[in-house]
């Protein structure tokens, strides 16, 4: 795999896949768009032009992505500074195998998705694909870096060119949502802040792998700052992954969006759950000292009450696009039970769970909008209408989805959560986590079976029926999705295999430290950044000149 | 000594009133509240710095520095929270425009002049629908 791209790329692999996306989307605000019609000029050059362009870098981002989840299977980890400054000064953009995991994943959301907007909704706003651009910039630059601050530059970068995508198509609804969805996150990036000066006034570090090395010698008094510090950013990355209290802004937004909006955002909350994973689990991990284990006390009975909120959303839903939302809150729930475990069986667990569940999630988004098209008024409200015209293609996506999304046995779902189940095995709260991920997917079978026999049995006979089947390139990229996950079963062990390496490496904090800051970086270590001498003449200079070079 | 509570009761005043403001009903005060907050947030990164008198951020000769990196992680976070400000304002303004109230819930002028009658700021947030 790694032949098929010259020695001088392979080395610049990481920061490429940020680059792409990037220097892509400002070509297109380059080419420009179709002008300010907000419902036409599907056939004007530029806009055709803008298609052919985003669909070329996604594919290539493909390709990277593949490229990279390649090399990181190896086990090395690939060790990017921006400038050749070093570690703990310098910006690292670091890819181990979650990393490059998460990358293939957001690609593979990212290309039948961009396919699958390039039918028709791109042309109802302006930009759509430089925005897309940005977003995936974003989302990748999330996924390789190796620093905390630069980890909330682009969760900006990510959330401004979604807060453009929420309200593409536009209208008083998608405003109104639009304007919670910002004044929420801007809310969040303040908290993200608090919580990134506190780690840095007691470490004096934001470097990921040197704060591994450095929370743990926080000793007991001030470690009170830090973990402060880490239950600060819990509840930013919570949001971020609709985290129990913080998840009920989800489901209105999600279901308020243009489908492959909708579609793509379905990875936008694993950013929090990767972050949640990177900081939580790792740097406030088991081996963090008097800070180990901050959040654990936390995290697991939120995510079961994530689970059971979203579940219940689900089978309340009175209309298939908030459905699917709450069940993409449900499937954070069962990912961040996984998380919850701390261990690496359970992490492996949440891993291919997740891979699973975005790709499945994305496709009920895409679905759902291609059922409400052909239901005449009714759209994807859960009532009888008139039937849909491809009754036969569209249950059984509906059904591939249905099954993959409960957990039944052939589908990924179902390897996920046994592997889950057999993790939580060994855990104190087994008897809670094993109920609620059995209940949670038998209710989901139950929420979707509802919808599914409303939608395609439940017909009205007087009224007139959908003109014609949708087109079939929608068709073709919402099946890529499903597909996917099928194929994530056919190759269920390789991919297991993956993701219990992966959660493996996660743990082994020294080889991660050793990596990323060399052997030179692991010597010289100081606990305190500052020190307050009675004369600050002194004591603050030598204090200043182990900064001073950041 | 005194710098510190001054600085630090400062933070927790203006934290107090952006919230405040950021709870209200009309998207211009959240706006306000935002922007407190952010103002707020960026005094606080720059105190978890440490608060030197007289000590350059550089390095010459030697005695007391100032750590230069909060500074820098600072300017990140203004030029972040000034551009998302100007596009939140936009983002009200568009909303006001399409569903014809200032209201973050989009609850209309009629509706809400009658359920909040007495707001002094009522009728110059709201004025009849273009």
């Amino acid at each position: 795999m790694s032949a098929l791209l010259p020695e001088t790329l392979m080395q610049h692999l990481p920061v490429l896949v940020v680059l792409l996306p990037a220097f892509t989307a400002m070509g297109l605000l380059l080419l420009g768009d179709h002008g300010g019609d907000a419902h036409g000029g599907h056939a004007h050059p530029r806009l055709l032009w803008a298609r052919r362009i985003a669909l070329a870098s996604v594919l290539l981002g493909l390709l990277l992505s593949a490229v990279t989840v390649a090399q990181a299977a190896g086990g090395a980890l690939a060790v990017y500074r921006v400038g050749d400054w070093p570690a703990p000064y310098g910006i690292v953009l670091v890819v181990d195998r979650l990393s490059a995991m998460m990358l293939l994943l957001t690609s593979l959301v990212a290309v039948p998705v961009l396919w699958y907007a390039s039918g028709g909704w791109d042309a109802h706003g302006r930009h759509f694909h430089a925005m897309f651009q940005f977003q995936l910039m974003g989302l990748n630059g999330a996924f390789v870096t190796g620093d905390l601050f630069n980890l909330f530059v682009f969760f900006e970068v990510l959330l401004i060119a979604s807060y453009v995508l929420m309200v593409h198509g536009q209208g008083g609804q998608r405003f109104k949502v639009g304007l919670h969805y910002v004044v929420l996150n801007l809310s969040a990036s303040a908290l993200f802040l608090i919580g990134v000066a506190l780690l840095y006034a007691r470490t004096g570090t934001l470097n990921l792998a040197d704060l591994a090395l450095r929370v743990p010698m926080v000793a007991a008094p001030d470690a009170a700052v830090v973990k402060a510090a880490a239950l600060v950013l819990l509840v930013v990355f919570g949001f971020k992954a609709a985290l129990a209290p913080l998840s009920l802004w989800l489901p209105a937004t999600y279901a308020a969006a243009t489908a492959p909006v909708a579609a793509l955002f379905a990875i936008m909350t694993k950013v929090g759950v990767y972050a949640i994973i990177r900081v939580h689990g790792v740097v406030f991990g088991p081996e963090a000292g008097a800070s180990a284990f901050t959040v654990e006390p936390v995290l697991l009975p939120l995510a079961i009450v994530t689970c059971v909120v979203g579940v219940l959303g689900a089978m309340a839903a009175r209309t298939l696009e908030r459905l699917v939302a709450w069940l993409t809150v449900a499937s954070v729930g069962t990912i961040l039970v996984g998380v919850g475990l701390f261990g690496s069986a359970g992490w492996a667990a949440s891993m291919y769970y997740l891979a699973n569940s975005t790709l499945v999630v994305a496709g009920l988004f895409l679905l759902a909008e291609l059922v409400a098209s052909q239901r005449g008024d009714a759209a994807d409200r859960l009532e009888p209408a008139s039937p849909v015209a491809q009754p036969a293609l569209l249950g059984s996506m509906m059904l591939l989805a249905a099954a993959s999304a409960a957990g039944l046995p052939p589908l990924p779902g179902f390897i996920g959560k046994l592997l889950m189940l057999e993790a939580a095995s060994i855990h104190g709260w087994q008897v809670a986590i094993w109920t609620t991920l059995l209940g949670v997917g038998f209710l989901t079978l139950v929420g979707l079976a509802r919808a599914g026999s409303i939608l395609f049995w439940h017909v009205r006979d007087d009224l007139p029926g959908s003109p014609a089947g949708a087109s079939p390139k929608l068709v073709a990229a919402t099946m890529a999705l499903l597909a996917a996950t099928v194929a994530m079963s056919l190759w269920a062990a390789p991919i297991q295999r993956y993701t219990a390496q992966a959660a493996v490496q996660l743990l082994d904090r020294e080889a991660y430290a050793r990596a990323v800051l060399g052997e030179s970086g692991l010597a010289t270590q100081t606990t305190r950044p500052y020190r307050f001498p009675a004369t600050p003449a002194t004591g603050a200079g030598t204090a200043a000149s182990g900064e001073g070079g950041k | 000594m005194s710098m510190e509570f001054l600085l630090a009761t400062g933070i927790g005043w203006i934290v107090a009133c952006g919230i405040y403001l950021l709870l209200r009903g009309r998207t211009f005060t959240v706006v306000l509240g935002l922007t407190l907050l952010g103002y707020a947030v960026n005094v606080f990164i720059f105190a978890m710095g440490r608060l030197w008198s007289g000590a350059p951020p550089i390095l010459i000769g030697d005695g007391p520095f100032a750590d230069p990196l909060p500074q820098a992680l600072v300017l990140t976070a203004i030029v972040i929270g000034f551009a998302t400000t100007g596009f939140v304002i936009e983002l009200a303004l568009r909303s006001r425009h399409d569903n014809g109230s200032d209201h973050v819930d989009a609850r209309l002028a009629s509706a809400d002049d009658a359920h909040a009658g007495s707001c002094a700021g009522s009728d110059a947030g709201v004025e009849p629908r273009r």
